[in-house]
């Protein structure tokens, strides 16, 4: 009863205990700016069909390589198709592929790293080094091995940068769960009778999940940039499905006549991934200002 | 340490091995392809189809016909013995192949990270002294371009304004200093982008620590306390991304090295991939990651020596 009367007359913690992580994440103008882009440029992606004004593979060789006009806001390429709808049917690959890696990673590293950390002992060493194993090696070599290997389509994009992705995620859910386990709340809702899966489920990942979506929001950033690299070099997706890094591939012979062809694409990939940081970092600060998670994604 | 570090010679094994099983089986999936392939690239032309004759010679020629896992020992066996074996494709020995364009790998890896370094380490220093100011601002901006570009986007950018514009800088090739400086620079920014962030956070955290209050308040010059007492510390959490970051630049160079015709591993891997070659893309693999491996080890073992309160037992 002391502590209740204690906190109730002290305003910091008073203040604090009103908002809810919706007014935290609004109050903060760089999530709130980033959000409000970030949602923007997924409408954008998903209407693509109804709002480019041309068809992104209509070959026209009698307006190839214009500079940007009225008619071509962004200009043609070499085949004189239309820059900027090939930019926003690229902004619905890249969103569809990030999102799905990501999806995909953190279902599978929660899962795992869940299990690793929560179950403990065997289960706990074998997955642990897997995950060791997984983190010990550049994962763009492996995403170009795979990818290689299954030839180029967005299903085997998507897999092969999910497979090198979900090992940082199992490692930081890991190491959250056995950090959350020894709370008291575990062991009350062992002694009123919770099974391991409502424990697990029900008392801690909603504790446990907050830098995991942090790292989640900044790897979506980092995915769309291996899927840029992979399809610049050709490798991952099929020449008809427009994407801002074959663009940017196709766009680099022209560079000394069209120099427009790899700057447009270009600067479409830094602004999503700039938002995507950006927004990373401000997640960071609203849910959880101790940790350091900004270092995994290097890796 | 000793059992600490056999223990983690044994994990590096098993990772190099692990990695090359896993990309010797995925390039295999495709069953047939390969003799095909090696056919398409060599004796016939891209469009020609094989006879079955052709392919059944190939593949005996290759062993193609052996059962995933005895190719696989068959390689491994010869690895163990220093025998990469030869490239379908270049009909020369993997091993020749890769230490023919392995140094100029190193050569463009060392160039990036001494610019990271030599730059970022300054730089971040600089930023945390005047935090908050202009200049942090502006170069917390360039940061964060730094770390959000692609890297080969600012490769054609730079070819563009320094080799097509201003004509300073050829487009592409490898032989002397200046083909070298911008697939370094284009190289180097994601990595010096890192650098500069770990050292400002690194240096505002030390900072803040009682010993360098207690230093300053001893009447040491700001120059002296920076230098000897906060520049250790703070650079330690930097050692780690700088490593971390040569795994992501060994990445990087496969897509800078096919841009610049910078005739390196990456490259190799590259054109080895596409050609489905895969002897050449095993030893690639194998080279690439076996080097990242070793240095990560490497920095472990140097965090002892800069922080003697880190063991490993």
């Amino acid at each position: 009863m002391k502590c209740i009367s204690i906190s109730k007359s002290n305003p910091a913690i008073q203040g604090r205990i009103k908002w809810t992580p919706c007014h935290r994440i609004m109050a903060n103008r760089t999530v709130a700016v980033c959000l409000v882009l970030l949602a923007a440029m997924v409408i954008i992606a998903i209407l693509a069909p109804w709002i480019a004004p041309y068809e992104p593979n209509d070959i026209n060789l009698k307006e190839s390589l214009q500079s940007p006009s009225k008619e071509h806001w962004l200009g043609t390429d070499h085949l004189g198709r239309d820059i900027f709808s090939r930019l926003l049917y690229g902004a619905t690959t890249s969103f569809a592929i990030a999102i799905s890696v990501v999806a995909f990673a953190l279902i599978w590293g929660i899962a795992l790293g869940g299990i690793a950390g929560y179950f403990g002992g065997l289960s706990d060493d074998i997955i642990s080094r897997v995950i060791d194993l997984f983190l010990s090696f550049p994962s763009m070599i492996f995403a170009l091995a795979i990818v290689g290997a299954l030839g180029s389509s967005v299903l085997n994009l998507i897999m092969a940068l999910a497979l090198v992705h979900w090992a940082s995620y199992a490692r930081l859910m890991r190491g959250q769960v056995l950090s959350a386990k020894s709370n008291d709340y575990v062991s009350s809702a062992r002694v009123i009778g919770a099974s391991d899966r409502r424990i697990l489920v029900k008392h801690i990942l909603p504790n446990a999940l907050a830098p995991v979506i942090v790292l989640a929001t900044l790897d979506m950033g980092h995915v769309i940039l291996s899927a840029a690299a992979l399809s610049f070099l050709g490798l991952g997706i099929p020449p008809s499905v427009p994407e801002w890094g074959s663009m940017l591939n196709a766009g680099k012979e022209f560079m000394r006549t069209a120099p427009y062809l790899t700057l447009f694409p270009g600067m479409a990939i830094t602004l999503t991934v700039i938002l995507f940081s950006l927004l990373g970092d401000g997640f960071q600060e609203i849910l959880d200002p101790e940790s350091e998670v900004s270092g995994l994604v290097a890796a | 340490m000793m059992g600490y570090l056999l223990k983690r010679l044994a994990f590096m094994g098993v990772t190099v091995l692990a990695v090359c099983a896993l990309t010797f089986f995925l390039m295999n999936i495709i069953p047939g392809g390969t003799a095909e392939l090696i056919l398409k690239h060599t004796v016939l032309e891209l469009e020609e189809i094989p006879t079955d004759e052709q392919i059944a010679e190939i593949s005996s020629r290759y062993n193609l016909h052996d059962p995933l896992y005895i190719q696989f020992g068959n390689w491994l066996a010869g690895a163990l013995q220093g025998d990469l074996g030869s490239s379908y494709i270049q009909k020369k020995p993997v091993s020749y192949l890769l230490l023919l364009r392995l140094p100029a790998t190193i050569q463009l890896a060392f160039a990036a990270m001494s610019i990271a370094v030599l730059i970022g380490v300054p730089l971040g220093i600089f930023c945390a002294i005047r935090e908050n100011k202009f200049t942090d601002y502006i170069l917390r901006i360039v940061t964060l371009m730094g770390v959000s570009m692609p890297g080969f986007w600012l490769a054609l950018i730079l070819i563009l304004f320094f080799s097509v514009n201003l004509k300073l800088f050829p487009v592409a090739g490898y032989g002397e200093l200046r083909y070298l400086v911008l697939p370094a620079v284009a190289l180097s920014a994601h990595s010096l982008a890192l650098t500069l962030r770990m050292v400002r956070t690194g240096m505002l955290e030390v900072m803040s620590q009682p010993y360098i209050a207690f230093a300053i308040s001893k009447g040491l010059s700001p120059r002296h306390v920076i230098a000897r007492h906060a520049l250790k510390n703070a650079l330690l959490p930097a050692i780690t991304v700088l490593a971390l970051s040569l795994g992501h630049m060994l990445g990087g160079a496969v897509v800078i090295e096919s841009i610049f015709a910078w005739p390196g591993v990456g490259s190799l891997l590259v054109d080895a991939i596409s050609g489905r070659d895969i002897p050449l893309v095993q030893g690639c693999v194998l080279t690439i990651v076996g080097v990242f491996v070793t240095i990560n080890l490497l920095v472990d073992l140097t965090y002892t020596y800069l922080d003697p309160r880190i063991r490993y037992g």
